[in-house]
């Protein structure tokens, strides 16, 4: 029974090299009509570790992402959970244990924003969905008195991605998946969300899955950083390592765009 | 058509009960005879004259009068709707049997009369003594100018002269396109006028030459001259009561009554009595009367007294203002009302049932949809009398025939705005649900149904006036309500109960508006109310 939600805290970047890994993707293609999104990629994500997926529109961060929670089906290759085949897997079984926070929330308009959080834990049929729910939006810095009977028009930006992070959270899951979250706040609360992020994930030991073309976010946030290029991984390390030593001049060229490489400017 | 044939499938197993509930109200014991007109002034006379001599002998009457045409009246008799309706021998050879025009008035009387009973039973009493065959007529000072009085000379000064003449006429082989090869009668210009406003035009010149009818009221009018059919081109009119199988086998003392008054009636006569109806303004029953009088056929107390009992009186006091003429068919007016509520009531009903599941269906599909819905779009296209006619040899006439057709209409509304609201529900939220684990059926009923709600309730809105205005022309086909006073209004050219029954469908359409207005704010889910 691997693919359950875990209350127990494993710290960040610990890694139980004997354990299969958390995900796994194996030569995985996909095309879309003539345009092959996924060119035989290759990715274990470890438990309780934080992959940031980066590359330009369209190299295909996103598809990837979602191989892992079944929204997708790869043409070739496979998708492993817990070293599980997820082909034979329910799909809506595995995308209720498994966090989803899309750019811009995705929140229900016509549901408070409490009963959005409560989503997946009444999906799973839990008996205490409003403390879950309160908690939740708790971690995310809103106190549930002051917003949990909200309408999701009412709220900022940056409130609606939190409220989407605690619904992607509220139900613990073990694996969160994130596909550019900040990607549409402004430069203040993107820094403050992050730093959010990076504590609850923490706290929650949850292996997380973050799709973003911001390499600062990537660095900040990730323990491991895959770079994508035209549907394959064009190198992944550690951001340090990165940040130190690209291996490709396409990677080194990214990273001076961003101000992190060496020949870059004062990042 | 598939969608409609379907449809109206559907509908009969959910109006069954109505339907057989209203076929046996008309056979109890001693049963009212159902008398039925076409929607024009003579028609409406006789069928009236035929049913006050029925109750002057003692007989219940029921009035059907106004039927939408000669189609839907002789579907009607055919069916059993109705039992008696005054009918024309050349129209029952052309219109009905669909045979060349030939022969004399005997001639055409006994090949009406043998084929009607061979074919289904009808039966042509002796006609009633007078012709109302179409009169080409021209302006009395044109005549004289140019020297008319044949349709031989007018075909000579034709190619001066412009014509005006009912749509039906231009269209018809007995019509314009008959007397054309007839006389090689070519006009300068021909329009389409409506028999409302045909006679005003030929006054102030608008038109020279206009096609009447023999015992028009108008033609009793100097300055009018009728053109005479010097070659026979026209056929026979001659009137005659038709009578159902239903009351010669079950009420055969009404049949009896009925034929009194073959051949007492003359066109001068018929002449003057459509003159008061329609030019006069007498009230239908009144003109009726004195001509059940003048033929010796009821002594005037009898009528006076007891005969009119339950009598619809066609034509309110002229004397006092339009408010107190609607304030005195109010009792009338809210039945009207009521059937017609129960019109769009049912048809709307059972559109909602069918059009909403069914746009579930199509958005599930994905293929197909668009052409599914342009379908049953093309049924709005069809024009209402259409749909209403062709309604009749499936249905009968009355009350289902109708809300089958006004549920025709309104599908397409629903059927669209449902489609288009589920499949195009926020799809940044659809797309967030599925990813969190909600099943497919989850998400329509929890998300894009509440989200398309509004959507959906403003289709529900527009198919509901479409329907309340559409509804009036169900009067066509006898199912009631306010298209009642409107129909019986333009065949008398009366203005006032054209708008008896015209300013209640418009308030009951602002109504019906309103409300599903509020219901539509009433389904908006809070958190998108702005």
């Amino acid at each position: 029974m691997g693919f359950e939600p875990s209350s127990q805290a494993t710290g960040s970047g610990v890694t139980d090299r004997s354990a299969p890994p958390a995900l796994e993707t194996r030569g995985a293609v996909k095309q879309y009509g003539r345009i092959r999104a996924l060119d035989g990629v290759s990715l274990q994500v470890s438990s309780g570790e934080c992959v940031a997926l980066v590359g330009e529109s369209g190299s295909g961060k996103t598809t990837l992402l979602r191989l892992f929670n079944r929204m997708v089906e790869p043409d070739q290759g496979e998708v492993l959970l817990d070293g599980e085949t997820a082909r034979t897997m329910d799909p809506v079984r595995i995308r209720r244990r498994t966090g989803y926070v899309q750019q811009a929330g995705g929140l229900l308009p016509h549901w408070t924003v409490l009963r959005n959080v409560q989503l997946v834990p009444r999906l799973l049929g839990m008996d205490d969905v409003r403390e879950r729910a309160r908690d939740a939006l708790e971690r995310v810095g809103l106190p549930p008195d002051q917003f949990g009977e909200r309408w999701p028009r009412q709220l900022s930006g940056g409130q609606g991605q939190r409220v989407a992070i605690a619904r992607a959270i509220a139900a613990r899951p073990r694996v969160i998946l994130l596909d550019e979250p900040f990607g549409a706040l402004d430069a203040i609360t993107r820094t403050e969300l992050r730093a959010t992020f990076g504590d609850l994930r923490r706290e929650l030991g949850v292996t997380a899955v973050l799709v973003t073309h911001d390499l600062h976010e990537a660095v900040e946030l990730a323990d491991r950083v895959a770079v994508l290029r035209e549907g394959q991984i064009q190198e992944i390390a550690s951001p340090q390592r990165l940040v130190a030593a690209p291996e490709s001049p396409y990677v080194a060229r990214l990273l001076a765009l961003a101000g992190l490489g060496k020949g870059g400017g004062e990042g | 058509m598939w969608a409609g044939l379907v449809a109206g499938l559907f509908l009969h197993a959910l109006l069954a009960p109505l339907h057989e509930a209203e076929a046996q109200e008309s056979r109890p014991e001693s049963r009212p005879v159902v008398v039925a007109s076409k929607p024009f002034g003579e028609s409406y006379l006789l069928g009236e004259i035929f049913a006050q001599l029925l109750e002057a002998r003692g007989f219940a009457v029921e009035r059907r009068l106004g039927l939408g045409s000669t189609q839907v009246a002789f579907e009607a008799l055919r069916s059993g709707a109705v039992d008696v309706y005054p009918e024309y021998t050349g129209t029952g050879l052309l219109a009905i049997l669909g045979e060349d025009p030939a022969g004399s008035s005997s001639q055409v009387f006994r090949r009406v009369h043998g084929e009607f009973r061979d074919r289904w039973g009808i039966r042509w009493l002796p006609p009633l003594g007078f012709q109302n065959t179409y009169a080409i007529s021209v302006r009395a000072e044109t005549a004289a100018e140019l020297n008319l009085r044949t349709l031989s000379d007018l075909a000579r000064e034709a190619p001066a002269l412009v014509g005006g003449f009912s749509p039906d006429f231009l269209g018809r082989d007995d019509g314009l396109p008959g007397l054309r090869q007839a006389y090689g009668l070519e006009l300068r210009d021909t329009r389409s006028l409506l028999q409302a406003v045909k006679y005003e035009a030929l006054q102030t010149g608008r038109v020279d030459v206009i096609d009447a009818y023999s015992t028009d009221g108008f033609l009793a009018r100097a300055e009018v001259a009728v053109l005479e059919d010097d070659r026979g081109f026209f056929p026979p009119y001659e009137a005659a009561a038709l009578v159902g199988v239903g009351l010669q086998e079950e009420v055969p003392g009404a049949v009896a009554v009925l034929t009194e008054l073959s051949g007492l009636m003359q066109e001068e006569g018929m002449r003057e009595l459509n003159r008061r109806l329609e030019v006069e303004g007498e009230s239908l029953a009144q003109v009726a009367r004195s001509a059940l009088v003048d033929l010796g056929l009821v002594a005037d107390e009898t009528v006076a007294g007891s005969g009119t009992t339950g009598m619809r009186e066609l034509r309110g006091r002229r004397d006092g203002s339009l408010v107190a003429y609607l304030w005195d068919r109010r009792d009338e007016t809210l039945r009207q009302t009521l059937r017609h509520l129960l019109l769009v009531g049912l048809s709307l009903g059972a559109a909602l049932v069918l059009a909403i599941p069914g746009a579930l269906a199509l958005e599930r599909l994905h293929f197909g949809a668009e052409a599914v819905i342009r379908g049953v779009g093309v049924i709005q296209t069809l024009p209402s009398i259409a749909l209403l006619a062709f309604m009749i040899p499936l249905f009968g006439i009355g009350v289902f025939p109708a809300v089958v057709a006004l549920f025709l209409y309104s599908l397409f509304p629903i059927l669209r705005n449902t489609y288009t609201g589920v499949r195009d529900a926020d799809p940044v939220a659809v797309n967030a649900a599925e990813a969190l684990g909600m099943t497919p059926l989850q998400i329509l009923r929890q998300v894009r149904l509440p989200l398309a709600a509004p959507v959906i309730m403003a289709g529900v809105r527009t198919a509901a006036v479409i329907n309340v205005g559409t509804a009036t022309l169900a009067a066509f086909i006898g199912a009631g309500g306010l298209g009642d006073p409107i129909v019986s209004g333009l065949a008398l050219s009366d203005p006032w109960m054209i708008l008896s029954g015209a300013i209640p469908a418009a308030l009951l359409a602002v109504l019906v508006d309103g409300a599903l207005a509020g219901a539509e704010r009433r389904v908006t889910p809070r958190g998108l109310r702005g």
